[in-house]
């Protein structure tokens, strides 16, 4: 375990092992979606952790400046969901999933 | 040296992982929330390590200073009733276990077979003779000034979106109007009106000529 020096490989498992966790999170709590919200802000970060190491790996500074910007976009996804979110609990009184099913016929 | 780094490395990947882990088996989602600040906190340190120095300052300040505070005021103004929430969790955790544990078995075994576990060159801010930020914001307020510009106007329409949806308009409640409060003239609040002046007829005089 401690005879390789830290690398590449080391920072893709750990992007793998959290992505996974997440993809299992939306999985296992479908009726929660603050807690899917979350599952998806846990995925960006998997995938940002991918981009710092390609770019140190790489020696270039595009892959961290994409982080930069994913970071934004996911700020305002975040920003926005919570906003929809507290909308729909005002109007419905909830925010099971089970239950928003109106535009079902 | 290495290996305190790589020791430092783990500690904080383990943390990650086993808070990631509790975020999404917790009842209580300001646990929850709780945990994924602890997740983030552990992998902006694992950025650092890679010499990242920037983004994982940004992370902390972005996601930990203001994202998760947006989340817990949420969950706390929201004021949810988790125990129904929780109904299918147990049945969907053996579907969910063995789609993620698939995945994960299939990404490591593609990272075993194309990485190697190579070891990571030097750092290449440091061999350009620059910090990290710096190394960045040449590349970002160059190549990157379009993208930049575009970032902002994102979040200036996730603001006004945000703002717009959470808006709302009460009818049937008494409320003061600023703007009119001071656009107020002295000649709207007092009416001078020219009267004659004349003495108006006691009662008792009223009641002598009757009789």
């Amino acid at each position: 375990m401690f005879d390789v020096p830290l690398g590449l490989g080391h920072y893709l498992a750990l992007g793998a092992v959290l992505f996974c966790i997440s993809v299992a999170g939306i999985f296992l709590n479908r009726k929660n979606v603050i807690i899917l919200l979350m599952s998806i802000e846990l995925m960006l970060l998997a995938v940002n952790v991918n981009f710092v190491a390609f770019s140190r790996q790489m020696a270039d500074p595009a892959g961290q400046i994409f982080v930069f910007f994913i970071l934004t976009v996911a700020a305002a996804e975040a920003a926005i969901g919570l906003a929809i979110l507290v909308a729909l609990f005002r109007s419905r009184r909830t925010i099971e999933v089970m239950k928003i099913d109106s535009l079902k016929g | 040296m290495d290996s305190i780094i790589l020791f430092a490395f783990y500690a904080f990947a383990a943390v990650a992982v086993l808070s990631a882990v509790g975020v999404i088996s917790v009842k209580n989602p300001v646990h929850a929330a709780l945990l994924l600040v602890l997740t983030f906190f552990s992998v902006a340190c694992t950025w650092i390590i890679a010499g990242a120095e920037f983004l994982g300052v940004a992370l902390i300040l972005v996601y930990v200073g203001a994202v998760m505070v947006l989340f817990l005021f949420v969950v706390m103004m929201l004021d949810i009733d988790t125990t129904p929430m929780r109904e299918g969790f147990v049945r969907y955790l053996p579907i969910g276990l063995v789609v993620s544990v698939v995945m994960l078995a299939e990404i490591l075994t593609l990272l075993g077979v194309k990485s190697r576990l190579v070891a990571f060159g030097p750092d290449p801010a440091t061999t350009t003779g620059m910090a990290n930020t710096k190394w960045l914001a040449e590349t970002l307020y160059t190549k990157f000034l379009l993208p930049f510009e575009l970032a902002a106007i994102i979040l200036t329409v996730a603001v006004i979106a945000a703002v717009m949806l959470t808006l709302r308009r009460r009818t049937g409640i008494k409320t003061q109007n600023p703007a009119q409060q001071s656009a107020v003239r002295s000649q709207d609040r007092l009416r001078m009106v020219k009267m004659a002046a004349v003495k108006p007829a006691s009662d008792a005089d009223g009641i002598e000529e009757a009789r």
